[in-house]
């Protein structure tokens, strides 16, 4: 079988998941997808009923079993400097960050 | 018997009635971890350190473990009720965030990264009464079966033999567990990474519900498919774990609204009446070979052979076996699982981005996209990329009928075949693990074979419901070979009854006096 993740559509795929990878990494990960779609089309031997549902969840929530719904309301965090502490650049309670893309407009 | 050496529940009785203090239990353990642990996993650190060493802990909290001793201890001393797991001490897979401690995911990402709140687990644990020992370590991310692909090096190792792997992701929670480092470990399943390191280092492993335990806290890979559980030594170490863990939490709105039954006391009912089923599509396995073409042959017969044993010994207590369960969806289980979860975890993984948290490139040039770009490429290993571009094609609009959506539909025939299995049986009974733990370095690289080690466990997140797994013995090399048990949504119940009858069942073998040489 042909390659599905041609070095071509393997490099938009990296541009879409914002990465950047060495000419060495991309080849082993190249080999790995391909690899891993060989397994995935074990998929296609199976005859699907069209009418089988698409499950996103194994277990089914009935009402009995779903949590109530939250009021939907504000809570102040007890401490939002505690929770800037987690940036990696912060100035005067702002994170940093460089240049974004952008178009001045005329 | 040293302290160290006792169950979660001998600890806590003994704690509560002042027999022993909490920090006179912490010190044992904490004397225990200085002698078998080695080095703690650091990002940069030398895979082949200390090679006869276990390697479990990313980052140990003496000093937070003695003050929460010490505050058992007062409790204990006022006589107030210090809580059912008063004074265990317990490790933490390192994928859960715990206030004011790094919570890493054993990627370089987070490595710097401390956790501004606790997960609901852990809180619910220490609530009990339990000593957070500190975190252990894990696949990057969750990612693999191995722990080799953890960013903290040196990796864990198997305590029966440190030239294997410990299993994965949650392998140093197995590996802790194993070796004594801790009575409970707190650890995620997603496609069987509690159950499959609990089967490679001989301690039982419980993968509850999903939606039984809260999510809140946990560091998420597959949204749909997570389930934070306990590995413990004892059956009913877990189910002491998984009675203060479980039931819903206003932070989680999957975690089920349902009682908590009191599994202690159903773990002791005995197996009379119980139905189990055994599935000839558990007793094969598919993998790829060097040709890459997909090969099916069945389970060595010394895997095999813990189950009809198990099986046996069930049926002399009044359980009812019942052969020829077809579960003949079984086998795309890892094929849908490639899908599915790489889908969930690209999704998650796009909030790393060097803005907010974690690893920010120190690399100044260029605009805000190429800072997102710098950050990714030096933060994330090889696992989290793979599955990130994995999930991005799978998922994209051209594709998404012929794999994404494919794989869900499948993943409902999955579902059914536990419902229809469940219509005559109370539980099934499986091998845990096609093999016992292979050697370090023996399948690390290969991204489908690796998976493939999941193939008899994955089928329980795809479907949601619960499965337990249990040390069944050693193999001629001394190395833990595990049986597992499949049971309806809620009911972990019926797991522990059947691991407990198993448990007692097997007390006289004399595998079960043989502990790893640490």
């Amino acid at each position: 079988m042909s390659e599905e993740i041609t070095p071509e559509l393997f490099t938009h795929l990296v541009e879409l998941a914002a990465l950047e990878l060495t000419a060495e990494e991309a080849e082993y990960l190249r080999k790995q997808l391909n690899n891993q779609l060989k397994a995935i089309h074990e998929l296609q031997a199976i005859p699907l009923d069209p009418q089988t549902p698409a499950a996103s969840h194994g277990v089914s929530y009935p009402p009995a079993a779903s949590p109530a719904l939250r009021e939907d309301e504000i809570l102040r965090h007890p401490n939002p400097a505690r929770l800037l502490r987690t940036a990696p650049e912060v100035a005067d309670g702002y994170i940093v960050v460089p240049e974004i893309p952008h178009q001045d407009l005329k | 018997m040293e302290f160290f050496e006792l169950s979660a529940q001998e600890i806590a009785r003994k704690v509560r009635a002042r027999e022993v203090t909490a920090l006179e239990v912490l010190e044992s353990h904490l004397a225990h971890i200085a002698k078998v642990d080695g080095s703690p996993g650091r990002v940069g650190g030398d895979p082949q350190a200390e090679p006869d060493k276990i390697h479990a802990f990313i980052t140990l909290t003496a000093d937070r473990a003695r003050k929460q001793a010490a505050a058992i201890d007062a409790q204990i001393a006022a006589g107030q009720d210090a809580g059912p797991l008063a004074g265990v001490p317990i490790t933490v897979k390192d994928i859960f965030t715990v206030e004011d401690t790094p919570s890493t995911a054993a990627s370089k990402i987070l490595a710097n990264f401390i956790a501004p709140y606790t997960a609901t687990a852990v809180d619910r644990l220490e609530a009990a009464g339990a000593i957070v020992l500190g975190k252990v370590n894990l696949d990057e991310f969750t990612f693999g079966s191995s722990n080799e692909s953890s960013a903290f090096q040196p990796a864990p190792r198997n305590p029966w033999n440190t030239d294997h792997v410990p299993g994965g992701s949650s392998g140093g929670s197995a590996a802790a567990v194993a070796a004594f480092e801790g009575a409970i470990s707190l650890g995620t399943d997603t496609a069987g990474s509690i159950r499959l390191p609990a089967a490679y280092c001989g301690v039982v492993g419980l993968k509850p519900t999903y939606g039984r335990v809260s999510r809140y806290g946990l560091i998420a890979f597959g949204s749909s498919l997570d389930c934070p559980g306990p590995l413990s030594r004892t059956v009913a170490d877990s189910a002491l774990a998984l009675q203060v863990m479980a039931g819903a939490d206003p932070h989680d709105s999957t975690a089920a609204n349902l009682p908590v039954p009191d599994y202690l006391a159903e773990m002791e009912k005995g197996v009379r009446g119980l139905k189990i089923g055994l599935s000839p599509d558990y007793f094969r396995i598919t993998y790829m070979d060097s040709n890459g073409s997909l090969t099916e042959q069945p389970l060595p017969a010394a895997i095999l052979q813990k189950v009809y044993d198990a099986a046996e010994r069930l049926a002399a207590q009044g359980a009812e076996i019942v052969e020829g369960i077809a579960m003949p969806h079984t086998k795309f289980g890892i094929p849908a699982y490639f899908v599915i979860s790489r889908v969930e975890a690209a999704s998650n993984l796009h909030r790393y981005d060097g803005v907010k948290y974690g690893y920010r490139s120190p690399e100044r040039s260029g605009d805000l996209r190429s800072l997102y770009r710098k950050s990714r490429a030096e933060g994330f290993g090889a696992q989290p990329k793979l599955r990130i571009l994995m999930g991005m094609y799978v998922s994209a609009a051209q594709y998404s009928e012929q794999y994404y959506n494919r794989a869900l539909k499948i993943r409902s025939l999955i579902r059914q075949d536990f419902d229809q299995a469940f219509t005559q049986v109370d539980a099934l009974l499986t091998p845990s693990t096609p093999s016992p733990a292979f050697r370090m370095g023996g399948v690390f690289g290969d991204s489908v074979l690796m998976q493939y080690a999941d193939q008899l466990l994955v089928t329980g997140n795809h479907a949601g419901v619960p499965g337990i797994s249990l040390p069944a013995g050693l193999d001629e090399a001394g190395l833990p070979l595990g049986i597992h048990f499949f049971a309806p949504d809620y009911r972990e119940d019926t797991l522990f009854r059947l691991g407990y009858a198993y448990e007692q069942a097997t007390a006289a073998e004399a595998w079960r006096k043989v502990k790893p040489a640490l």
